[in-house]
C-alpha cells in the first residue's frame, strides 16, 4: 500500500521534472548573457514581479475578473449546448430542424467574429461573454449528441424490455452511455474557453489577465508579460485537471479509469 | 389461477430422490396450457419469415426451437416476448393476472449496463416491481442461486463472458417470470463454459416454475435441455418431437445421439 503511494506520487512528480528542468536552464542561460532581457525576462525577474503584482492586488484582482468571465461564459455556452445536444440526441424532430443550422454556424471560426463583436458589444462583458459561450457551445454539443447517438441500442431495447419509463431509461440508460463523449466534451471546451477569453482580453478589454499583458508590453514590462502567459497555462491545466477529476469520479464503472 | 400450485413440480413434495428427475410435460397433456400460437405468421415486406405456426405449450415445459439460420426462430421468440407483433395470427398467454403472465427474454449477448454494479443491474429485473431494500435482498438471493453472490458488488467489466451471462440470467428470473424465452443465451460461450451453464439452466428451472423456450442451433444443447425440440424450416415446424429422457441426462449417451440423428436428419432434409 505504502509502496503504491510513493509510486504514485513519483509518477505525479515525474511530469514536473520537464518544466523545472526548462525553467533552470532558462535562469541559466539569462543570466550567462546567452538571451537578452529584451526578448526574455530570467524567471526570477518572472517571479520578482509575481510577488509584486501579488502584493499590489493587481494580480489576484485580474485573474478574478478572467476566471469569471471565463466560467460565466462557459456555463451560459455549455447549458445551450449541452441543451441541444440532448434534444437533438433523443428527439428526430429536433434534430431535423436544427441540425443543419448548428453544424453550418460550426464552421465559422468564432474567433473571426470578433470586429463584429465589438461593433454589437463594444468592449464590454457582453463581448467576452458572448464570444466564450459561442466557443464552447459546439464542442459540448457535437460531443453530447454523439455520445447519445453512440449510447448501444441493445442496452436501450433491454431497459425497455424490463419496463423502464422514459425517465428511467434516460437517467439509467442513455445519459450513462453518453457521458464519457460528454466529457471529451467538456475538457475540449475548457480548452477554447481560455484560449477564446485571452484572444478576446487582448484584443478588447479594460481589464483582467490579456489586459494586464497587453498594458505591460506597452510599459515594455516583459517580464509581466510573460507572467500572464504563465498564468494562463496554469489556469488551463487547473481546468483540465479538475474535468478530470469529474470523469475519474463519474467514469468509475469505465474499464480505462480501474485500477490496473 | 395460481399457476405454482397448479404444477406438480416441487421435488421435495414428491417422495425419494428420484422425484428430481422429473418426468417430461408432452407425457401429461392434462397439464394446464402456459401458452398458445395458432396460426402465427410474420412478413417482412416481401420476405414471409413465419408461415403459420401452431404450437401449444404446457406449464412448466422446457421447449427448443431449433433452426437453420434465418429460419423464423428468432422472430417466433420475439413474437412470444413482446417485442414484435405477428402479421397475422394469434397469441394466447394463460395465467391470471399481469404478473402472473410476465415474460422475460434472455438474449445471446449479457446485456448488462456497464455503469450499473452487478447487483443493481440484476434489480432491473424488478423494475416496477419492487423497490430498494425489497428488491436488494431478492437480487443478492437470485445471485447466490447463480453462484456470483460475493461478485455483487463488482462491475460488469470484471466478469467473464459466462459470469455476465449468468448475471442475465439472474436479472431475467429475479421477478419469477412465467415464461422464460431464451435467444441463443449460450452461442457466444466457450464449450465448457456452456456445459456449465446448461446445467445451471436445468438446475434453476427445475427449482423455479417457468416454461422455458430456448432457442438454439446446438443440436446436443436441444437434446440436453428440452422437454421437447421442436424444429422450424422455411416458416414452418418441421418437427415436433418429445425427448422423454430422465434429466439429469448424461452427455454423449445413446439415446441422445439417436434423438440428435433424429433431429439433424429432418434438419438436412433427410428424414
Amino acid at each position: 500500500m505504502a509502496k503504491t503511494a510513493t509510486n504514485t506520487i513519483a509518477r505525479n512528480l515525474a511530469g514536473w521534472l520537464l518544466p523545472a528542468a526548462l525553467i533552470l536552464a532558462w535562469e541559466a542561460a539569462s543570466r550567462s548573457g546567452l538571451i537578452s532581457e529584451s526578448v526574455m525576462a530570467p524567471p526570477s525577474a518572472v517571479l520578482a514581479a509575481f510577488i509584486r503584482l501579488l502584493a499590489s492586488g493587481e494580480l489576484v484582482e485580474n485573474i478574478g475578473i478572467s476566471t469569471l468571465r471565463a466560467l460565466s461564459g462557459f456555463a451560459i455556452g455549455g447549458a445551450i449546448g449541452f441543451a441541444f445536444g440532448l434534444a437533438n440526441g433523443l428527439s428526430r424532430l429536433s434534430r431535423d430542424l436544427t441540425d443543419t443550422t448548428l453544424q453550418m454556424v460550426r464552421n465559422i471560426p468564432h474567433l473571426a467574429l470578433i470586429p463584429l463583436v465589438i461593433l454589437w458589444f463594444g468592449i464590454d462583458e457582453e463581448a467576452k461573454l458572448f464570444l466564450v459561450a459561442l466557443g464552447v457551445f459546439f464542442p459540448i454539443y457535437v460531443n453530447t449528441l454523439l455520445g447519445i447517438q453512440g449510447v448501444d441500442p441493445q442496452l436501450v431495447e433491454m431497459g425497455r424490455i424490463y419496463g423502464m419509463s422514459r425517465r428511467q431509461l434516460f437517467f439509467r440508460v442513455i445519459l450513462p452511455g453518453a457521458l464519457p463523449a460528454i466529457f471529451v466534451g467538456l475538457r475540449y471546451a475548457l480548452g477554447i474557453m481560455w484560449l477564446t477569453l485571452i484572444v478576446a482580453e487582448t484584443i478588447a478589454a479594460s481589464s483582467g489577465l490579456g489586459y494586464m499583458a497587453m498594458q505591460a508590453r506597452e510599459f515594455l514590462l516583459i517580464d509581466v508579460v510573460i507572467l500572464s502567459i504563465l498564468i494562463y497555462a496554469l489556469l488551463g491545466k487547473l481546468a483540465d485537471s479538475f474535468a478530470r477529476l469529474l470523469e475519474r469520479l463519474t467514469l468509475q464503472w469505465h474499464p480505462a479509469f480501474q485500477p490496473a | 389461477m395460481s399457476v405454482i400450485a397448479l404444477h406438480p413440480k416441487q421435488p421435495q413434495e414428491a417422495n425419494g430422490p428420484s422425484a428430481t428427475m422429473r418426468t417430461p410435460s408432452p407425457a401429461s397433456p392434462s397439464a394446464p396450457l402456459a401458452f398458445s400460437l395458432r396460426g402465427i405468421a410474420k412478413r417482412f415486406g416481401e420476405k414471409t419469415v413465419l408461415d403459420g405456426i401452431d404450437l401449444d405449450v404446457p406449464q412448466g415445459q422446457f421447449v427448443a426451437v431449433i433452426g437453420k439460420s434465418g429460419c423464423g426462430k428468432s422472430t417466433l421468440l420475439r413474437i412470444l416476448a413482446g417485442l414484435d407483433s405477428p402479421t397475422s395470427g394469434s397469441l394466447t398467454v394463460a395465467g391470471g393476472s399481469a404478473s402472473e403472465r410476465r415474460s422475460r427474454i434472455m438474449f445471446q449477448e449479457p446485456r448488462l449496463l456497464p455503469w450499473a454494479r452487478i447487483a443493481r443491474n440484476v434489480e432491473i429485473g424488478l423494475t416496477g416491481i419492487a423497490k430498494g431494500e425489497v428488491a436488494r435482498d431478492l437480487s443478492l438471493q437470485i445471485l447466490k442461486e447463480v453462484g456470483l453472490a460475493d461478485r455483487a458488488e463488482e462491475w460488469p467489466s470484471v466478469l467473464s463472458g459466462g459470469q455476465k451471462q449468468r448475471v442475465a440470467l439472474a436479472r431475467a428470473l429475479v421477478a419469477h417470470p412465467f415464461i422464460l424465452a431464451l435467444d441463443e443465451p449460450l452461442g457466444a460461450l466457450d464449450a465448457l463454459t456452456r456445459i456449465e451453464m446448461q446445467q445451471l439452466l436445468e438446475r434453476i428451472w427445475q427449482q423455479q416454475s417457468f416454461t422455458a423456450v430456448l432457442v438454439t442451433h446446438d443440436v446436443t444443447e436441444a437434446v440436453a435441455l428440452a422437454d421437447r425440440v421442436v424444429v422450424i424450416d422455411k416458416g414452418r415446424i418441421a418437427l415436433d418431437l418429445p425427448i422423454p429422457l430422465a434429466r439429469p441426462r448424461g452427455h454423449g449417451s445413446a439415446e441422445t445421439a439417436r434423438f440428435e440423428g433424429q433431429i439433424l436428419d429432418r434438419l438436412f432434409g433427410r428424414g
